[in-house]
């Protein structure tokens, strides 16, 4: 099992990252770009669980360390591994 | 008075701390490393700067499980004083002890630079040795010191008085271009609703002694250094 977990920063936090980024593309050319926000993208591998435990268990992981819900949200996708030799 | 200076991996301003409370104010020291499950009696824990655990993940967010916080959590809810500094404010922040949180600077740059800094409360452990309104000149070094929290948390921090540390010019005027790094209303130090666990982000132990620039950093260790007389006396 394969748990993908983004986080990013909560719509009224200053995102001085993205607010840099954006003016980046603009300047290259990318006009069409209103708003760029930039968090984290976290993998983590899970063994022994069925799905629905691995999605209460990861909600606990972000809650507890993976996220700071001052600042931060967070969402996530539970994914089976394909199968391996 | 006795100090305890918490040591993490990846800590780098112990020893400068460590240096001002024995070395100039003649204070008990006591260094606690971070798997350390007594405060060995100390009075004051001072959790100083640095990139605790190499700030993996977010500043402070590995440290606050360091077998140690669970000592300084409880010696907090008893009202022991708790006095984190830079990377000790953002590690104060994550635990919860206190609210908030310190965020990538405005300007994306590490800023190390002098800053000055306008005493709002007296009335504490921390700041007794001020004068009302003093103005500190007192360094920062950080990358991560921006202060946030949500409108509700900074209009009560604001109402209960928990902010003890702005910004300022050196006449004290709060304003925007004393901001080093976009801290809500120009916040650089808070206090516990108790007031006794403080988190600041600029570096008092770097200006204790006149050779480093400033001594003004020496009022906030004096004025803990002599509330801990006070109790023994009152």
């Amino acid at each position: 099992m394969i748990a993908r977990v983004l986080v990013t920063p909560k719509p009224v936090v200053n995102d001085p990252q993205g607010l840099t980024v954006k003016q980046g593309l603009a300047s290259l050319g990318f006009r069409e770009v209103t708003d760029v926000r930039i968090g984290k993208y976290i993998e983590i591998n899970l063994e022994g669980t069925t799905e629905h435990e691995a999605r209460q268990r990861v909600e606990e992981m972000c809650r507890q360390l993976l996220a700071n819900h001052v600042i931060e949200d967070f969402r996530f996708e539970i994914e089976r591994e394909h199968s391996r030799r | 008075m006795k100090f305890g200076v918490v040591v993490f991996p990846g800590t780098w301003s112990d020893r400068d701390c460590g240096w001002v409370i024995d070395q100039v104010l003649g204070q008990d020291l006591v260094y606690l490393w971070h798997k350390d499950t007594d405060l060995k009696g100390c009075d004051c824990v001072i959790l100083p700067g640095g990139f605790a655990y190499g700030d993996y993940l977010r500043t402070g967010a590995i440290a606050r499980f360091a077998p140690v916080m669970e000592q300084v959590g409880e010696f907090a809810d008893r009202g022991g004083l708790v006095w984190g500094i830079c990377n000790g404010f953002q590690v104060l922040c994550e635990a919860g002890l206190l609210p908030g949180a310190l965020i990538r600077n405005a300007s994306l740059e590490f800023r190390c630079e002098w800053t000055h800094l306008l005493v709002e409360r007296t009335d504490l452990p921390f700041t007794s040795s001020c004068a009302e309104r003093d103005v500190l000149r007192v360094p920062i070094a950080h990358g991560e010191g921006s202060y946030f929290a949500d409108p509700a948390t900074l209009s009560r921090l604001e109402q209960r008085g928990q902010v003890v540390l702005r910004y300022s010019d050196a006449n004290g005027r709060v304003i925007p271009s004393a901001n080093p790094n976009g801290s809500l209303h120009n916040i650089a130090g808070i206090v516990n609703a108790r007031g006794n666990v403080l988190g600041m982000m600029p570096h008092p132990e770097r200006c204790s002694e006149a050779e480093l620039g400033g001594t003004d950093g020496l009022k906030l260790f004096r004025s803990v250094a002599e509330s801990g007389l006070k109790v023994l006396v009152s």
